[in-house]
């Protein structure tokens, strides 16, 4: 009884991280080319509302493929402000994440009639893994999962060699830590942080295609429910590395899981406080952690006259 | 870990084939109203090392950065090896074989010497986009072997000195086959010693085929190095050709444009050698948040109506002395006395002495804001900066013009008299006269010297200028690595102890 | 879904907000308070260099704790209720702020992330409070129950619906636009927002006592808009008291580019959007979260012209950085 109630809580975990991992690796790369997007609810909504805007049309891929499209879109907006305009990032972002919960909840209620019949998009499935997910305990919590999971798993070690062992990332750090020395070498600081913030855009758009075609299957109002910032705390949690990301998702998953652990077992929690519970972990978790700022140098800072 | 001997010749250096020639004909650049350059003219010979001069302001940065391709001419022609280029960026001059050491570098702190020079550098060697650190370090060391640039490729860049920046820094442009190297005012964070050690090996690049343009305001060095000479003044060229057709003199009167001023009229007097002391420092340490010690059981004191000059080079200490002394930095340990107010001109004006986008008027009372109560006596305020603009000549259309109207000479005569008023008793100054015209350095250190003098004030000064310390202070202290030591004042001396080399 | 009458809609809109002497007081300037004390609130804290975007938070818990008071206090003298509602928001306000500022002081946690996690941790808060120890009698809804008369603050004017709320935030903002213009510590305000560096140099003002203390008077104008609110308006505490207003101020502050005067007008102005657009739902079946978007583009406009107009003038004038 105690171990299949942790099991279905470390299922949970996994599921609840899975679109907050999405979301904090985009703003992970986004934040070492030295911009801090907190529109990043307005993309992961906007990618939700792009899911199900597609998959009614062309099933789950369709769905996948219309919430990264919807979230890069969104992001453009949000690059044309922040490097094209030099705007302040902390105030732009906010407008996005206004934008894009305004104008969803706008088009959905247009569209599908508000308090109207509920809307049902196709879902993916969760996947058994042969052999790993009968390992005990983790097996059916990390490998019985959609695929669309198992793509993160991938992602995590690729985003991390790409950082560090490539030229591009090598660039991309560059531009985070002195974007003044990466002009130098002959890197337009402009030009990788475009690409960075749409690569953050299209991962939070597909975090709300998770949201709709892996978990709810179905749009409602506001249901990105606050993931962006959780995905903005990970990227600081996780010291601005993609395992880091990872496993700081991972831990907020688990501790939004803990709510449904507690009625397993009985503990006596207030449903609505335990509910806050991801958040004061982030804050006591930022708060805990120590170490030297690793930041990157030129977050959040507006470029001069770099090109 | 650094490797010392930096620079020394190996057996295995590389000669450069074909070397580069540069050429920039009329060129003429406009910023909104300013004209930067007027019709300039620089001709460098392949194989040499060409000296470019000109006080602060004269274009020669804005002149070289449009020969590397950061900025475009609004008229003239650039020409290289023979053959005109249009650079869209600086990506363009590295190709055409052209690199730049820039007078602030250009280099990521947190990455390793390897990966600051990996950085950009699209080379089929490592197979397109990936980067192999291994490989990497392994260039860094053969390009150092080649040209005597010896660092350690997995050291990090902030950690090192200096020295070994500018070193990593040069090492950047090699590796990208760089046969023209242009130094915007490399010395000027540089002991003697290290200076000396630099220009030795830019004369074996030299050498071994390459060229160099050397753009400095400080002339002596430059003329004692350099093949050729151009002298900018006022964006256009009134003097070049080989060095040994001019006489410093004449260098210096076309740098100038009129007579020099062979002696620095000030109002002459000596300190009284008696007398208490104002300000002084016993033992005193400071170590920072990173737990790194800038300061080193400082021992130091300044009378009344003296003026105190502090000389060092960049990271030996004397920001944090000059700090201690302002009261502006706290000791970690040691006695500090000084009178509650302590006036503070510091080296950067536009980042801590001024707000640019208040008036007059509120910078004047940003002095003492710290601890002010109350109301904020506007009026009063308003009738001290008229007489402040009045007393000190400073050109502004009134008390309620913004900072960021004035020239830079202006704000900082403004930033004097604002400090003098405030804090009678003790004046510190951080390197006065950066970025100022010749005018302007002038007045500047009349009213630095009038403040001891007349006004009795205790004046400590810092320089990064050897000849305005000699010429201005009374006594000299010395910084070096954290140490404060008084020494003779006598040039060699003073740059003797500037290395440590006491 | 048939074509939208524009024409219908903009008059849906326009009488919501300015129709009727009903609509105005009653609605616009109801809605405006809020507002102006949350536009006040971040005003004061983007002068000083904060970026304090936990408004919305600190607005429910002062919200919260006046709630307290009045339920406990209804059979209280009115003044002291009064009183007790004003103080209670303004210690919530302060101490849900503090919590950020002190963790910004002693951890260095960037204030942007912390007030965005207690935003929703004050959200929660009230969720279980409504529906545990506040709970109406009958525990059905998830709402405390309406306050007693001693508890609800006075009417302005009889058959209208604007309180005390909004004289007080008038009184409020000029106040600060006082402080900010004549006193010393609102001089060294402005200056750790202009230059931080220059006001610990030049002014050796403490910088981090002059943002903690910015932090905790952000909070307590944060915290007194949502006593004012439930004292005011609502009189009674709720789920989704707070429609976001927090992060509405937000433009309401740029669009007035932080100057405590012309908040009051930037204010009114967004109270209209929303009345307007309540009346847009109701008359003319268009979705009131539009709103949203509206003022996402209002904010977005401003940062953009703004932009625009500093980068031409930039380059017209620029004088280059290195020959200075």
């Amino acid at each position: 009884m105690m171990t299949s109630a942790i099991g279905a809580f470390l299922a949970a975990s996994v599921r609840t991280a899975s679109p907050l991992a999405y979301a904090a690796l985009g703003e992970l790369v986004t934040e070492r080319s030295g911009v801090i997007n907190i529109g990043l609810e307005g993309v992961i909504i906007t990618g939700a509302f792009g899911a199900v805007a597609f998959a009614g049309a062309g099933g789950v891929a369709a769905g996948f493929a219309g919430a990264a499209a919807s979230g890069v879109i969104i992001a453009v907006v949000f690059a044309f402000f922040v490097v094209t305009l030099r705007a302040d990032q902390i105030i732009t972002g906010t407008a996005i994440s206004m934008l894009g919960l305004g104008l969803t909840g706008t088009l959905y209620a247009m569209a599908y009639g508000k308090g109207g019949a509920a809307l049902h998009t196709p879902t993916m499935s969760p996947v058994a893994i042969p052999i790993l997910s009968d390992i005990p305990l983790i097996g059916p919590a990390f490998f019985v999962q959609p695929p669309v999971t198992y793509a993160l798993y991938l992602l995590v070690p690729v985003v991390a060699w790409w950082i560090y062992r490539s030229n591009a990332g090598l660039a991309l750090r560059a531009v985070g830590e002195n974007p003044e020395a990466a002009s130098g070498a002959g890197i337009s600081p402009s030009r990788v942080r475009w690409k960075a913030i749409l690569f953050g855009g299209m991962m939070g758009g597909i975090s709300g295609g998770v949201l709709v075609l892996a978990q709810v299957g179905t749009f409602a109002e506001g249901m990105s429910d606050g993931r962006g910032y959780i995905a903005v705390a990970i990227v600081v949690l996780g010291r601005w590395r993609p395992f880091g990301v990872a496993w700081g998702a991972l831990l907020f998953g688990a501790a939004s899981a803990l709510k449904f652990l507690a009625q397993a077992m009985g503990w006596a929690l207030p449903y609505q406080l335990s509910l806050a519970f991801p958040y004061v972990l982030a804050l006591i978790a930022l708060a805990t952690l120590r170490g030297r700022a690793v930041s990157p140098e030129a977050l959040g800072q507006r470029v001069a006259h770099v090109r | 870990m650094v490797v010392r001997g930096g620079t020394d010749r190996t057996v295995s250096e590389r000669a450069i084939p074909s070397p580069l020639s540069l050429s920039l004909r009329d060129i003429t650049k406009r910023f909104g109203g300013t004209v930067a350059l007027d019709g300039a003219l620089l001709t460098v010979r392949g194989r040499t090392l060409h000296a470019l001069l000109g006080e602060n302001g004269a274009g020669k940065t804005t002149l070289m950065r449009i020969a590397f391709g950061m900025l475009r001419a609004d008229a003239g022609v650039v020409i290289v090896d023979g053959t005109e280029r249009r650079f869209r960026s600086s990506a363009d001059a590295i190709g055409a074989g052209i690199g730049m050491v820039h007078q602030h570098f250009l280099l990521v702190g947190a990455m390793t010497v390897a990966e600051n020079v990996a950085l950009g550098v699209v080379s089929s060697a490592t197979g397109g986009s990936r980067f192999d650190p291994r490989a990497a370090a392994a260039r860094v060391r053969q390009t150092g072997e080649e040209t005597g640039l010896l660092l350690d490729p997995s050291a990090r860049v902030a950690e090192l000195p200096v020295g070994a920046q500018q070193r990593v820094e040069l090492l950047k442009a090699l590796t990208r086959e760089a046969r023209l190297l242009v130094l915007d005012e490399p010395t000027a964070v540089l002991a003697p010693a290290e200076a000396s050690e630099l220009y030795r090996w830019l004369r074996a690049f030299v050498g071994r085929g390459g060229t160099v343009v050397l753009v400095t305001h400080k002339l002596r060095e430059a003329l004692q190095v350099a093949d050729d000479v151009t002298v900018l003044r006022r964006g256009r060229t009134v003097l070049s050709g080989r060095c040994s057709d001019f006489t410093e003199a004449s260098v210096i009167r076309a740098l100038l444009g009129e007579s020099a001023p062979t002696a620095r009229d000030r109002v002459a007097g000596r300190a009284p050698l008696t007398g208490e002391a104002v300000l002084r420092l016993d033992g005193v340490s400071v170590v920072d948040q990173a737990g790194v010690t800038r300061l080193r059981d400082a021992t130091l004191e300044v009378r009344a109506g003296e003026i105190v000059g502090v000389a060092g080079v960049e990271g030996s200490g004397q920001h944090e002395l000059l700090r201690v002394l302002a009261g502006r930095l706290a000791a970690t340990s040691g006695r500090v006395m000084r009178p509650d107010v302590v006036g503070l001109v510091p080296e950067d004006r536009l980042r801590d002495a001024l707000i640019p986008e208040f008036s007059l008027v509120e910078n004047a009372a940003l002095v003492g804001a710290g601890s002010a109560r109350g109301r904020m006596p506007w009026r009063a305020l308003t009738r001290r900066v008229a007489q402040f603009l009045e007393s000190f000549e400073i050109r502004a259309t009134g008390p309620q013009a913004l900072a960021s109207e004035l020239s830079g000479g202006n704000q900082q005569k403004f930033v004097i008299a604002r400090e003098l008023f405030s804090a009678g008793k003790a004046l510190v100054v951080d390197n006065p006269t950066r970025g100022l015209d010749i005018r302007a350095t002038e007045r500047v250190l009349r009213d630095i010297t009038n403040a001891a003098r007349t006004a009795g004030a205790a004046v400590v000064f810092h320089s990064s200028d050897l000849d305005e310390v000699l010429g201005l202070a009374d006594r000299v202290y010395v910084c070096f690595a954290g140490h404060v030591s008084e020494v003779r004042k006598e040039p060699t001396t003073i740059a003797r102890a500037m290395v440590g080399a006491a | 879904m048939g074509s939208i009458d524009l024409a219908h809609v903009f008059a849906a809109f326009w009488n919501g907000a300015f129709g009727s002497s009903f609509a105005f007081f009653s609605i616009t300037l109801v809605r405006a308070t809020p507002l102006l004390f949350l536009g006040l609130a971040v005003s004061l804290s983007f002068r000083a260099g904060l970026l304090n975007i936990g408004a919305d938070g600190q607005f429910l818990m002062g919200a919260a704790a006046a709630t307290s008071v009045a339920l406990a206090g209804s059979s209280s003298p009115r003044m002291m209720v009064l009183l007790g509602m004003l103080l209670a928001g303004i210690v919530a306000g302060c101490a849900w702020a503090g919590i950020a500022a002190e963790l910004r002081r002693r951890f260095g946690v960037l204030e942007v992330i912390s007030t965005l996690m207690l935003n929703f941790v004050a959200l929660y808060i009230v969720a279980w409070l409504v529906r545990g120890p506040l709970q109406e009698p009958s525990r059905t809804y998830p709402q405390t129950e309406s306050f007693a008369p001693p508890a609800r603050w006075p009417l302005l004017f009889p058959g209208q619906r604007l309180h005390l709320g909004f004289p007080l935030a008038l009184a409020l903002a000029g106040l600060l636009w006082w402080i900010l213009t004549s006193t010393a510590i609102g001089f060294r305000v402005r200056s750790v927002g202009a230059n931080l560096r220059a006001a610990a140099s030049a002014g050796r003002i403490d910088v981090e006592r002059t943002f903690f203390g910015v932090f905790l008077a952000s909070g307590a104008l944060a915290g007194l808009a949502g006593a004012a609110e439930v004292g005011g308006l609502t009189w009674a505490l709720y789920e989704g008291i707070s429609p976001g207003y927090g992060y509405t101020a937000i433009a309401v502050a740029l669009l007035a580019r932080l100057d405590m005067r012309r908040v009051v007008v930037t204010a009114v102005f967004f109270g209209a959007l929303q009345a307007g657009a309540a009346a847009m739902q109701r008359d003319a079946d268009v979705p009131s979260v539009v709103v949203t978007v509206l003022i996402a583009l209002v904010v977005l406009g401003v940062l953009a012209g703004t932009r625009v107009r500093e980068l031409a003038t930039a380059r017209s004038r620029s004088v280059h950085a290195e020959t200075l």
